[in-house]
């Protein structure tokens, strides 16, 4: 296990550091916006005196590093500042968004995921009949539709002529999981025929370059069905590239859900972010600009471990 | 139809095998691959398939699987086991795949999946065919593991198949074919792609797991002497057709046709051994070299190339032949040592050497295909290295080309047509001409006749030699084939792992006592009788025996 503890940890550093790179990015873009927080806190009309006051209290006359560093340390004891908007701590509010929004990603991918792959072996096993032409074509149709279009279709369709999920998607707390399902029905869908067509033509390419390969003639000599030589001998050399592509799409799922959120008036990071960015309140969109990059580094991580753990190279070396 | 003798395993009959091809910037056509082959194969038998490539001999032994690569498509009657085959769908060739006829192949690394253990790939087919359960197919195959001298029976199986040498793979798929208890299984070329040394184990190990269990075998090769000495019938293919079938005796003692003649009497090159002279062309002293700073492919190399005259580098594979002519071109410059070519010491690095260093050392590479530019024609191949080094061009270039073309056997229809237009042969033809255009002193030559056929690679042989006495070029000539050796050779350098392990003029070096090494080297090479593997293989066991 020698190779592959070094190859992950190296992956592991690399991921760490890109995120503190990422910080870095993510402070000097919103200081060079333009715009002074004491002058939006207090509004235009305030005195230069308690202008001054306000910037000394909040620290704004330490040079920038300065600020920087405090920043980082206070986020990396889990304090992520306080709103200016309202005063109020940004974390616990974060954490309630965030929860929802991973709600929503985690049961767009539960759909999404199989069923992508699913019709990716299905359009190998058909490869160039009407099967796969049609899978490919469905999917890269709906792709190619913007997703608010999508959205509000589907809101068209499902919500108003046949009333069968509710058009704002707003989840409680005391909501039980079902009633919980049920209001994210429709941004579900709409998030599974955004991301099913990238990974199910990843999966389908994935597979078939792997299809060429001498022992896939092996096994159909060995007499197998055709679903058989694809599932247990294409299918575990194609891991890798698929887990990537998926990965991707997980992140796309968490970070770029903004629009989707918005249309359906879901209480996630998307509309959090969206509001907040109206209101020039910095810290909030810094953090929630940190935790998004956080979600896009860690997925990526995992695809990287996870096709340096998938190599039987790696994983069992001579 | 007609009643079968009872004890017809395969019966092929009128095979006709066309595929539809998509030349670039042609129209598709069909083309026959295979026309009008019979055969028939008794129980127990084993039947050896041989031509030169394109001769169609896999796609016949992929014919009784019912199997064809790409776009072929496959007519006649493959009669196994008193059914036609190809008169039966999908379903039914699926059942008999895998079961009553199983398949080794030329690549065993290649036809293994990677991501799989060996025992578990080795079973799959006996398993899907319910010839057995899980564990009477692995007991089965353990015990293969040690018939064919596999290391560890009782454990290989765990590996993966990165984890086993070539070799071992090669066995390895053999036992993959044993383990459904086929009535046939196909050979195709199973120990090409392997060492000599190692190819030997192999083929005694494919013709003892055919003798003990008794199943019927087609056994593909381009190498007559390898056929023969596991086949107890040999059929000679060529262009699709069958040329020749008789016994093996028959086939290499008393040889009816013309073509099979050329095939037994093939490698039979005499060359006398030339004298060295006083100063030689090339001075190697002391090379050591290594790959990235740590791996050490070349340790404390001497040898010394004559005017004219040709050394032969032997050595397996990873034995660092082809990094001393990385060495001695200055693609990688060397650890430590000295590269002296006439009286001037060699730069180090490529870069630093004069243009003049570099017209009279050329190269041949093994690939003819991709060491030449597709989109030019064999006129500006050739003439590039007039013009660099003699700036000639118009008239006298054409001229001179010509002159080349005409050496190297090629006529006035050649200068403009492109590589992709020419055969394999006439491919390394024209590499040999660009590097005559240079009027080099020494030409290194990698391997230039192992991607050949043997009719087509003795021919090339024979223009090296006759162009070696009337240009006065000497040759640095890297092979793993000792018949080549023999063929062209003056001196000889040994190598293994990165050392020189016997060097001196060819008649020393082939003449006993031998040190370890060249002994097995030798003694690995086939030869055309029959009953030689069986010789080798007993005094080898009298050795190990007597250590």
């Amino acid at each position: 296990m020698g190779p592959i503890f070094k190859l992950v940890a190296q992956r592991i550093a690399l991921g760490l550091l890109l995120l503190l790179a990422v910080s870095v990015l993510i402070f000097v873009g919103t200081q060079i916006l333009p715009g002074d927080v004491a002058q939006s806190i207090l509004g235009q009309s305030a005195t230069p005196q308690a202008l001054a006051n306000l910037r000394e209290e909040l620290g704004l006359n330490d040079p920038a590093h300065v600020r920087y560093f405090r920043w980082l340390g206070g986020i990396l004891q889990g304090d992520l500042g306080t709103a200016l908007s309202n005063g109020q701590e940004i974390g616990p509010q974060i954490a309630r968004r965030l929860g929802n929004t991973l709600f929503l990603a985690f049961w767009a991918a539960v759909v999404a995921v199989p069923l992508a792959i699913l019709l990716g072996l299905l359009a190998v096993r058909y490869r160039n009949r009407w099967p796969d032409k049609l899978i490919s074509g469905i999917t890269l149709a709906s792709i190619s539709l913007p997703e608010f279009f999508i959205g509000y279709v589907l809101i068209y369709f499902f919500a108003v002529k046949l009333r069968w999920f509710p058009s704002v998607a707003t989840v409680y707390d005391s909501m039980s999981l079902l009633e919980k399902l049920n209001a994210i029905a429709l941004p579900v869908a709409v998030l599974t025929l955004v991301v099913l067509a990238h990974m199910m033509r990843m999966t389908r390419a994935a597979i078939l370059n792997v299809m060429q390969s001498a022992y896939i003639e092996t096994a159909e000599l060995k007499g197998l069905s055709a679903f058989n030589v694809i599932s247990r001998h294409a299918f575990p050399n194609a891991i890798s590239p698929i887990v990537n592509v998926v990965m991707i799409n997980l992140a796309y799922l968490v970070v770029g859900v903004v629009v989707v959120e918005v249309i359906f008036v879901y209480p996630g990071m998307g509309q959090y972010l969206v509001d907040h960015v109206a209101k020039r309140d910095v810290p909030v969109v810094q953090a929630t600009g940190l935790i998004f990059a956080g979600v896009y580094v860690g997925l990526n991580l995992v695809a990287d471990i996870v096709a340096i753990v998938s190599n039987p190279r790696l994983r069992h070396p001579k | 139809m007609a009643e079968e003798p009872a004890d017809t395993l395969l019966d092929i009959r009128n095979l006709r095998i066309e595929a539809t091809v998509y030349p670039p910037g042609e129209k598709a056509h069909d083309i026959v691959i295979v026309d009008d082959v019979s055969l028939t194969l008794e129980k127990g038998r084993v039947l050896g398939l041989i031509g030169e490539s394109g001769a169609g001999k896999s796609t016949i032994g992929l014919s009784a699987m019912g199997y064809g690569r790409g776009s072929i498509r496959l007519s006649g009657e493959v009669w196994l086991n008193g059914r036609d085959i190809l008169k039966g769908g999908v379903r039914e060739l699926r059942r008999l795949r895998g079961k009553e006829v199983t398949y080794v192949s030329q690549s065993a690394a290649a036809s293994f999946n990677p991501a799989k253990r060996l025992m578990e790939q080795i079973v799959e087919a006996g398993l899907e065919h319910g010839v057995g359960t899980r564990k009477e197919l692995e007991e089965r195959a353990v015990r293969l593991f040690g018939e064919l001298s596999l290391p560890d029976p009782e454990t290989i199986g765990r590996r993966y198949p990165h984890q086993v040498s070539g070799g071992q793979l090669q066995r390895a798929m053999t036992v993959m074919a044993l383990v459904p208890e086929p009535d046939l299984i196909i050979f195709d070329e199973p120990t090409t792609a392997l060492d000599v040394t190692t190819q030997i184990d192999v083929l005694a190990a494919i013709k003892k797991a055919i003798r003990t269990t008794g199943v019927a075998a087609m056994y593909i090769t381009h190498d007559l002497a390898v056929v023969a000495q596991v086949s107890d019938e040999i059929m000679v293919l060529r262009h699709g057709r069958k040329v020749e079938r008789n016994t093996a005796e028959n086939i290499i003692s008393n040889p009816q046709e013309d073509y099979t003649r050329a095939l037994v009497s093939v490698r039979s090159i005499e060359h006398e051994q030339k004298q060295p002279t006083a100063s030689p062309v090339l001075t190697v002293r002391g090379i050591s070299a290594a790959y990235g700073n740590k791996v050490q492919v070349l340790k404390d190399v001497s040898v010394e190339v004559h005017p004219g005259q040709t050394l032969a580098v032997v050595g397996e594979s990873g034995s660092g032949k082809s990094t001393l002519a990385r060495v001695i071109t200055g693609l990688l410059p060397p650890s430590d040592g000295e590269i002296a070519f006439g009286e001037r010491t060699l730069s180090r690095a490529l870069e630093d050497r004069s243009k003049e260093d570099l017209r009279e050392l050329q190269m041949i590479y093994q690939m003819a295909d991709v060491a030449m530019n597709p989109r030019q024609t064999v006129g500006t191949i050739i003439g590039r290295p007039l013009e660099f080094y003699f700036g000639l061009r118009g008239k006298k270039k054409r001229a001179r080309i010509q002159e080349l073309l005409d050496e190297i056997e090629m006529g006035e229809g050649f200068i403009d047509r492109y590589p992709a237009e020419l055969s394999g042969g006439q491919k390394q033809r024209v590499c040999i001409a660009r590097a005559l255009a240079a009027k080099p002193r020494l030409i290194i030559c990698d391997e230039v006749t192992s991607a050949l056929d043997p009719l087509v690679a003795d021919g090339i042989l024979k223009l090296l030699l006759r162009l070696q006495k009337a240009e006065d070029v000497a040759y640095l000539f890297i092979t793993h084939d000792l018949a080549t050796v023999k063929a062209i050779a003056d001196s000889i350098a040994v190598m293994y792992q990165g050392s020189l392990v016997r060097y001196g003029p060819k008649n020393k070096v082939l003449a006993p006592p031998f040190d370890d090494y060249t002994d097995l080297l030798l003694s690995s090479v086939p030869e055309m009788e029959i009953g030689w593997l069986e010789r080798v293989m007993a005094n080898r066991k009298m050795e190990s025996a007597g250590n």
